[in-house]
């Protein structure tokens, strides 16, 4: 038992499961999945649909914090991959062309990467606070976005467009098949090479790495340039979902998302350790908190007060201080709170 | 060291340099501005600034504090729009007077900087993600007082936002602009000569230090939240009084300007070294930008997000320049 609630994959997972098993009390038929037209329907569907974008952007953003850094331009990279996506396939003359899709969708990666690249150049290259580094991006991208689409929205009618984010292939929603992908190839990458171990080396001490030998710069590029590309790919997703890029809202607070679900996953801010899976199960903690707020019928905008509690349980539940000051009070009142989450150190894999 | 060396002999430090560097680009600006727009060298655009941009000022001298004691504040803007919407609410709804709904609304931006400070220092949780977790609070408490607008026609806040103090034969300031010089006043006061202002430059050179010195680290730290959430609450009612309404979409985004204002006036993110005077030309940099846009006229809104981006770019790379070992954490 002690080893259950000790497994850092405990707390999130088990706040995913309370969340579930309340939905199935207000709506017995929560649970249940059809199908209908070759397709899978249901809640639970829906919810890893919607909660896609969300999973590849927090991924991204897990190997960033890994290596003590943070991302705070991906909602804005969200934004402009979507807008130039859209604006190149509206420009063409026969819009469900493949080959033409294909190209959009590729000039936007190609985009998003070198918007990461430039993120990492900054953080590794002139030593820039990440989150300052950042945070220029941040402000300026949402400019950028508006720029691409004139600050109108970019409709699009293209079938093969809309395959990214909405469409099915083999019965499931061709989105979470991609994250499924992505999510198993940086899983085999960080976990069976020793690219993982290098990584949570540059979060536990930069310096340190790079005088044994670690080319910690070249990696930090690296994963600010595959959080880059994450956003881009979620950012495809979201513009295709609705077929319309929209500068303006698409991947709004979206950063802020995304590093909530690293945090709820139970990756540290501070970097070194980090959790593939924590992360998918933290984004996943936030889109059925959404997806809940919106099948009882309470205001969509006030799902931020519910979000506001389940960050602050989490948060304080994961805190070594909150632990020792609060569940041991009686142990030793003076007793210093242990500096390191050394309870949590147990189980790394992804 | 250098921060705790305020009252030292004047050179060009660093930190001086930045805030210079800021005033120069302001005066620069605001010269071509002059020369290429009739109309834009007067006086009334300089106090238009202020008027326009008085919440603002208000609330990156909150953020200030914060960010000298190293930690960040994301949840201004929410508690900003959050304090305007309660005061809307408790005046039009419930008729609540004046002279009680100003004091509370006030507390509750304490309140709520006090809780979040607490949680960081105590519990040890990243200001990122605390402040985070208030600002979601906050917004979100917002919708449950109401989804739509609410305008307010308390005569108080009707006279007020009429209210034309005259300052020589052509141009008037608002009472928003006094107070927010009057904030201005009180938290440079606060900063340099009194031993709050001293623990939180301490603070945010080395909390460990500061720990070690003897100073008061926890109320400190906590304070610095306190004060920002006063300025948050203090910064949404000016708003309140600027549009004479609330709504739970106002100030979206405030935070970002807020930190960018904090940023370009030279205060090092990394905490423990920086002005509030510098965070006032930050605020008047960015105001001024706005105002150039406005008289340009073709140029869309969305060039101001990417002006305010390119300057963050500059002064970045410009404190790098400046050299300082505590810029990489």
């Amino acid at each position: 038992m002690k080893a259950v609630i000790g497994h850092r994959l405990f707390w999130p997972a088990a706040v995913l499961v309370v969340m579930l098993l309340a939905n199935v009390v207000v709506t017995p038929g929560f649970f249940s999945i059809q199908v209908r037209n070759g397709h899978l329907y249901g809640s639970l569907i829906d919810i890893l649909l919607l909660g896609s974008p969300l999973m590849l952007v927090a991924l991204g953003m897990t190997v960033v914090i890994a290596t003590g850094g943070i991302d705070l331009s991906v909602g804005a990279v969200v934004a402009i991959s979507g807008a130039l996506a859209c604006y190149l396939i509206s420009g063409q003359e026969d819009q469900g062309a493949v080959s033409g899709v294909l190209v959009a969708v590729a000039l936007a990666l190609v985009l998003s990467a070198v918007l990461g690249f430039w993120n990492g150049l900054f953080v590794a290259r002139v030593g820039i606070q990440p989150i300052i580094a950042t945070l220029i991006l941040m402000v300026a991208g949402r400019g950028v976005a508006q720029l691409i689409t004139s600050g109108k929205n970019i409709n699009v009618n293209s079938p093969p467009y809309k395959l990214i984010g909405g469409g099915y292939w083999l019965t499931l929603p061709f989105a979470v098949i991609v994250v499924a992908v992505v999510v198993a190839l940086t899983g085999l990458a960080v976990r069976r090479t020793a690219l993982g171990m290098l990584l949570e080396a540059i979060g536990g001490n930069a310096e340190a790495s790079r005088l044994v030998g670690i080319r910690s710069r070249r990696l930090i590029v690296l994963a600010y340039t595959f959080c880059g590309l994450c956003a881009g790919i979620a950012g495809l997703m979201i513009s295709s979902n609705i077929a319309t890029a929209d500068g303006n809202n698409a991947g709004l607070w979206m950063e802020l998302d995304a590093i909530l679900a690293v945090v709820i996953g139970g990756t540290a801010l501070t970097g070194g350790r980090f959790t593939l899976a924590g992360t998918v199960l933290g984004a996943l903690v936030i889109q059925t908190l959404s997806t809940t707020i919106y099948t009882t019928g309470i205001p969509p905008q006030v799902t931020l007060v519910f979000k506001a509690v389940v960050v602050a349980i989490v948060c304080l539940i994961q805190s070594p201080a909150f632990r020792a000051k609060v569940f041991r009070r009686r142990a030793r009142p003076a007793a210093p709170p242990p500096a390191s989450p050394a309870a949590a150190d147990v189980e790394v894999n992804a | 060291m250098t921060a705790l060396g305020v009252r030292g002999p004047v050179r060009i430090r660093r930190e001086h340099a930045a805030v210079l560097v800021t005033f120069g680009l302001l005066v620069a600006m605001f010269a071509a501005g002059s020369i290429v727009y009739p109309g834009f060298g007067s006086g009334q655009v300089v106090v238009d600034l202020f008027i326009d941009n008085g919440f603002l000022l208000v609330i990156a001298i909150g953020m200030t504090f914060v960010i000298l004691t190293g930690g960040i504040d994301l949840s201004v803007g929410a508690v900003a729009a959050l304090s305007a919407m309660l005061c809307a609410f408790l005046l039009e709804q419930w008729h609540w007077p004046v002279a009680a709904v100003l004091p509370l609304v006030l507390l509750v931006g304490i309140g709520f900087g006090f809780g979040m400070g607490y949680v960081i220092h105590h519990f040890e949780i990243q200001p990122f993600i605390a402040t985070l977790a208030g600002m979601f609070l906050a917004r979100g408490l917002c919708f449950v007082i109401s989804i739509d607008q609410i305008s307010i026609s308390n005569p108080f806040f009707t006279e007020w936002a009429q209210t034309r103090i005259p300052l020589g034969e052509e141009t008037n300031v608002t009472p928003t602009v006094l107070i927010g010089l009057a904030v201005l006043a009180v938290a440079f006061v606060t900063l340099h000569y009194t031993r709050f202002g001293r623990a939180v430059y301490a603070i945010g050179g080395n909390a460990q230090s500061a720990l070690l010195m003897g100073l008061p680290v926890a109320r400190t730290r906590i304070g610095a939240y306190m004060v920002s959430g006063l300025c948050s609450s203090l910064g949404g009612l000016l708003f309140a009084f600027y549009t004479i309404s609330a709504s739970g979409l106002h100030e979206v985004g405030t935070e970002l300007d807020a930190i960018a204002a904090v940023v370009i006036g030279g205060t090092l993110l990394t905490g423990g070294s920086g002005y509030v005077v510098g965070t006032a030309l930050g605020v008047m940099l960015l105001g001024t930008i706005q105002t150039i846009l406005r008289f340009q006229g073709t140029l869309s809104s969305w060039w101001t997000r990417i002006a305010i981006g390119v300057l963050l770019l500059l002064f970045i790379l410009l404190q790098r320049l400046l050299g300082s070992s505590r810029t990489r954490r």
